[in-house]
């Protein structure tokens, strides 16, 4: 009989003192949880994309209880009427939320540049970067092989004709296809922003031309049409100041290689 | 010191607690797709580790082996070690949420893993004194979180391969590389005999 009980009431003591001790302890160390993050948390669109650059709409949602100053707009997924109901439930002014999109800074289509090796088994961007700088002529260009294709959670990003297109109306601004891109030409934009430069090589000039026809060369004669200074040629390539442009598009007339491009203004954003 | 060293030496690399002792393959397999978690997997594991065989050693030295229990082990140590992680992850978030937010997602995980309840175990086996068993839990840890890493690097390069047959893709793979990759620590038996020996 000893032999049995013995180890049972010892057992049934380390165990009744590690209970009480967390029992102690959960009251002690009671974290109370903010009945306005669930509320808050109910309103994100839940698509954990990352784009408010917290870890998900749970982490988003969980740092306005330590901070409730903090912006209500950094959701674009969400958008407007998210910013608008985040901002009813903690009771504050709602701002505006920049509208974004995604946009592609490259314009090297199977037409005007071209791959300079076979490269059938590689079937990713990042793996093809890897591999002395892809297969393209350009190692600052599109890979074309749709990283950022695969990332997108809204079908908004295709490869079309050797080049990346998205979709702006389609694209929801989550900035997912940015972070994957090994050459980083997927910039998020205003969706107010027109006119940008296509273009991310900074090889010279005549490199640049030689390789690619859409390529920026560095000329500057962007630079000096732009009236409102908004354009800058800095290591070989335009970089539009995507604030002071006016979408005028008087540099797109003046670039001799058809670097910038103008896109075409949306019907109306739903 | 020469001991210090021979444990610690034994444990991280010819009695790595994954790739030889196969002791906490679920988080190995688990939580190595990504680097950055594998590395806070394993610090999470190496810290448990610590606390446990701490707590679990003089539990055995005082209360299972004068009472000529020692066959209770197993559950009195699970016991222990469960409610002593639970304590640390309430401490965490209430005193260091910087420290709760990069090893707080794992403490649930391990709670009851095998390895945590394996190093606890080994070192009462071994019959090491305190100070030997706490080198040893440390010891193991570090070898965790080694496997951890170089596993979560083999890992992310298997994803960018897209070379793989169909039909050994995710899981299968994993396994294979699992397997090779501990063949390859076979490599380290006898290296600490043969330093020290």
């Amino acid at each position: 009989m000893g032999t049995v009980v013995l180890p049972a009431i010892i057992v049934a003591v380390i165990g009744l003192i590690a209970g009480i001790i967390l029992t102690i302890a959960s009251k002690l160390m009671f974290v109370p949880v903010d009945e306005k993050v669930a509320a808050i948390r109910e309103v994100l669109p839940g698509a954990n994309c990352g784009a408010c650059g917290f870890a998900g709409c749970d982490d988003y949602a969980a740092a306005f209880a330590d901070d409730p100053d903090m912006s209500t707009t950094l959701c674009p997924v969400g958008g407007s009427t998210c910013a608008t109901q985040i901002a009813g439930i903690l009771g504050v002014e709602a701002g505006d939320v920049e509208e974004k999109v995604a946009m592609v800074m490259c314009n090297g289509n199977y037409g005007v540049t071209k791959q300079i090796m076979e490269a059938s088994r590689i079937h990713t961007c990042k793996a093809a970067k890897q591999f002395y700088g892809g297969m393209w002529a350009c190692p600052h260009g599109c890979l074309a092989l749709g990283d950022c294709v695969r990332q997108c959670n809204y079908d908004a990003i295709r490869i079309e004709n050797g080049v990346a297109k998205i979709d702006r109306i389609k694209c929801v601004g989550c900035g997912a296809c940015t972070k994957v891109c090994p050459n980083n030409i997927i910039s998020m934009v205003n969706i107010k922003n027109l006119v940008f430069v296509a273009c991310k090589s900074v090889a010279k000039g005549a490199v640049t031309r030689k390789i690619c026809e859409n390529g920026c060369i560095g000329c500057g004669k962007c630079q000096k049409a732009c009236k409102f200074d908004a354009i800058k040629v800095n290591n070989n390539v335009a970089e539009i100041d995507l604030a002071a442009c006016k979408n005028c598009g008087l540099c797109v007339k003046e670039c001799p290689t058809g670097a910038i491009i103008k896109r075409t203004k949306l019907p109306k954003q739903a | 010191m020469t001991q210090i060293m021979i444990i610690i030496l034994t444990f991280v690399l010819t009695n790595n607690c994954i790739l030889s002792q196969f002791l906490g393959i679920c988080p190995f397999l688990g939580v190595s797709k990504k680097l950055d978690s594998a590395v806070g997997m394993g610090a999470a594991v190496t810290f448990v580790m610590l606390l446990a065989t701490a707590v679990t050693w003089p539990i055995q030295k005082f209360i299972l082996e004068p009472y000529n229990i020692g066959y209770l082990q197993t559950v009195v140590y699970i016991l222990v070690i469960a409610s002593l992680v639970q304590l640390v992850e309430m401490t965490l978030k209430k005193y260091m949420p910087p420290l709760y937010k990069s090893l707080g997602v794992f403490l649930p995980l391990i709670t009851t893993n095998c390895a945590v309840l394996g190093v606890a175990i080994s070192v009462i086996d071994n019959g090491y004194n305190y100070g030997e068993s706490i080198v040893c839990a440390i010891g193991t840890g570090i070898g965790f979180l080694l496997a951890m890493v170089l596993f979560a690097g083999l890992r992310e390069k298997l994803e960018d391969c897209k070379g793989i047959p169909e039909c050994f893709k995710g899981i299968p793979i994993t396994l294979v590389t699992a397997a090779i990759l501990s063949m390859s620590f076979m490599a380290f038996s006898g290296v600490v005999d043969g330093i020290f020996g």
